[in-house]
């Protein structure tokens, strides 16, 4: 009896999972199918969901006309560029936290956190004037910037709580086996951080490539990232929708794969480690 | 000896960090306030002067200040509620044995992955034109007169594609919750005779109750800033109706070149989200010393 109600409640439960994820999941095929139609049937009605003349012409055509590879490399570089950044000043700042604390660091990593919760819209006033005067709008340079400072609370604070996890009895044996500071941060540290290190690029990539307050208001064309080139969509005259969904197939792939590795470092880099 | 010297590389270490985010904490700060202080309008170079608290009082009269303070709390506070009200149900059933479950978590987990100009542009077109969208289509076929989403229902709209971005996020956050949860604490509830409904009230709710309240506060520090979603649909419209206050704040630095009444408008925005700050500190400063 038991048996058999535990075998009803997993198909039953399979079943309502399978379709609710479905679900949630649906915009994004819709969207990935009407990359392959043609403009007159991505638009048609009743849509056609799978028996549509199948065609790649989409993606050719939005490299052509716009060239969308300018707004990629933009993309790559402003992400990757900020998240090495914010890293290269962050680890410094988390090993010493974590390894050599003091009475106040639990007051600098709270205020690290406090300045994330600073609206961006607060300071975009000063900010662009600011980009303005020194000719940084529309830069590659000043995104990285931007993107760099807004996200190193989270990054100090992902490594941080990596550190800390990190055992200090491991350490202590280095040390008494007469390593230097830098020879415990080499062949010590290092190798045990680099876990930690990979999912804080991820999540951080993830991050940056998917912002879209700075990028939206500080560029337009040239340093255009693909959050502004998708936008430029958005335009009454411009609306094709195979060529939209081709162009947002393509902006959202590669980091949907780097998010789908790095989900279960997710929760914990968004909630600051208070959910793990 | 040792430790004198380790504490001294460890303040090297940590000093370009702090000093970074502390310039960029304070400089452009204390450069709205001083602009908020003054009538400074990018049209109108070299009249720049000081006015007090002039802006403050024009901000705060500006009957668009009264609806996008309105259209703010109604987009945070239906959001919130559908994500989590959504979310734990779904959460509840991933936590189930399910076969085949890494992938359903793939494809929930997905639209948190989406750039929000994208998700934007592909609800407003593909889903919700009131032609040629799927949703319209669908009405069609129930014998239903189509919505025209972003005309009649537009603060609704940009509500659902909000919550479909935001709702991975809070079921990802309250399903890692629940797997912490202890199974023993629920069967020996189960033995004692509990039912599924007062086990849930009694032991999964409360064992919740943490990482909702994370949920809240950290949807909150976003969803106050909601911009690209609401720059790509509506642009603010119809009227004011889905101006929030950061598109209120945008439109009037970026469009209306008011760099006066723009920056006072961002201190006020800086004020109400502090208010929520100040609640999340406390509570992952807290979990910092358990």
């Amino acid at each position: 009896m038991a048996r058999m109600a535990t075998r009803q409640r997993v198909v039953v439960s399979t079943i309502g999972a399978w379709f609710f994820g479905f679900l949630i999941f649906f915009p994004i095929l819709w969207m990935v199918l009407a990359s392959f139609k043609t403009e007159l049937e991505a638009f048609a009605i009743p849509p056609s969901f799978l028996f549509f003349h199948w065609t790649t012409e989409n993606y050719a055509t939005v490299q052509e006309r716009s060239d969308y590879l300018l707004h990629a490399m933009n993309s790559i570089i402003i992400a990757g560029g900020s998240t090495l950044i914010a890293l290269l000043i962050a680890i410094p700042a988390a090993w010493s936290m974590a390894f050599s604390p003091t009475k106040r660091t639990k007051d600098v990593l709270l205020w690290m956190l406090s300045t994330k919760m600073m609206p961006p819209v607060g300071v975009l006033v000063p900010i662009y004037l600011i980009y303005k005067t020194f000719g940084l709008l529309d830069s590659r340079i000043g995104l990285v910037f931007i993107l760099c400072l807004g996200n190193l609370p989270i990054v100090i604070w992902m490594l941080f709580t990596y550190f800390k996890e990190i055992p200090r009895d491991i350490l202590e044996a280095a040390r008494m086996d007469g390593a230097t500071i830098g020879r415990e941060l080499v062949y010590v540290l290092t190798p045990m951080a680099i876990p930690g290190l990979a999912s804080t690029l991820l999540l951080n990539l993830i991050l940056a490539w998917n912002e879209a307050f700075w990028t939206l208001n500080l560029s337009t064309s040239n340093a255009a990232p693909l959050t502004t080139f998708i936008a430029s969509y958005s335009s009454p005259e411009g609306l094709f929708w195979a060529k939209l969904s081709a162009a947002s197939t393509l902006a959202i792939a590669p980091i949907l794969v780097l998010g789908w590795f790095s989900q279960k470092q997710l929760v914990r880099g968004l909630t600051f480690g208070a959910v793990k | 000896m040792a430790t004198r010297q380790t504490q001294f590389l460890a303040r090297a270490l940590l000093t370009p960090a702090v000093g970074l985010l502390f310039i960029w904490m304070i400089v452009p700060l204390a450069l709205t306030i001083y602009f908020s202080t003054l009538h400074y309008s990018l049209l109108d170079p070299g009249s720049e002067s000081f006015v007090g608290l002039e802006n403050f009082r024009y901000f705060l009269t500006d009957p668009a200040f009264l609806a996008s303070l309105q259209n703010t709390l109604l987009l945070v506070g239906s959001v919130l509620a559908l994500t989590i009200l959504l979310g734990i149900p779904l959460a509840l059933l991933m936590d189930q044995p399910v076969i085949g479950r890494n992938f359903v978590r793939l494809m929930v987990i997905a639209p948190f992955f989406v750039m929000p100009t994208v998700s934007a542009l592909v609800w407003k077109n593909l889903l919700m034109h009131p032609v040629s969208g799927l949703f319209a289509w669908l009405a069609s076929l129930f014998g239903l007169t189509p919505i025209d989403w972003f005309n009649d229902v537009p603060l609704f709209a940009v509500i659902l594609i909000v919550t479909w971005q935001w709702l991975p996020f809070a079921t990802l956050i309250l399903l890692t919750a629940l797997q912490s949860l202890d199974e023993e604490q629920k069967e020996a509830a189960e033995m004692d005779g509990a039912s599924a409904i007062s086990t849930f009230i009694y032991i999964t709710l409360p064992h919740l109750a943490r990482p909702i309240t994370v949920v809240i506060l950290i949807e909150t520090i976003f969803l106050l800033t909601v911009f690209a979603e609401i720059f790509v649909t509506t642009g603010g419209g119809p009227g004011l109706q889905t101006t929030n206050i950061a598109f209120l704040i945008y439109s009037q630095a970026l469009i209306q070149f008011d760099v006066g009444s723009a920056s006072a408008g961002g201190l006020v925005a800086v004020v109400i989200a502090n208010i929520v700050a100040f609640f999340l500190v406390r509570i992952v400063g807290r979990n910092l010393e358990a």
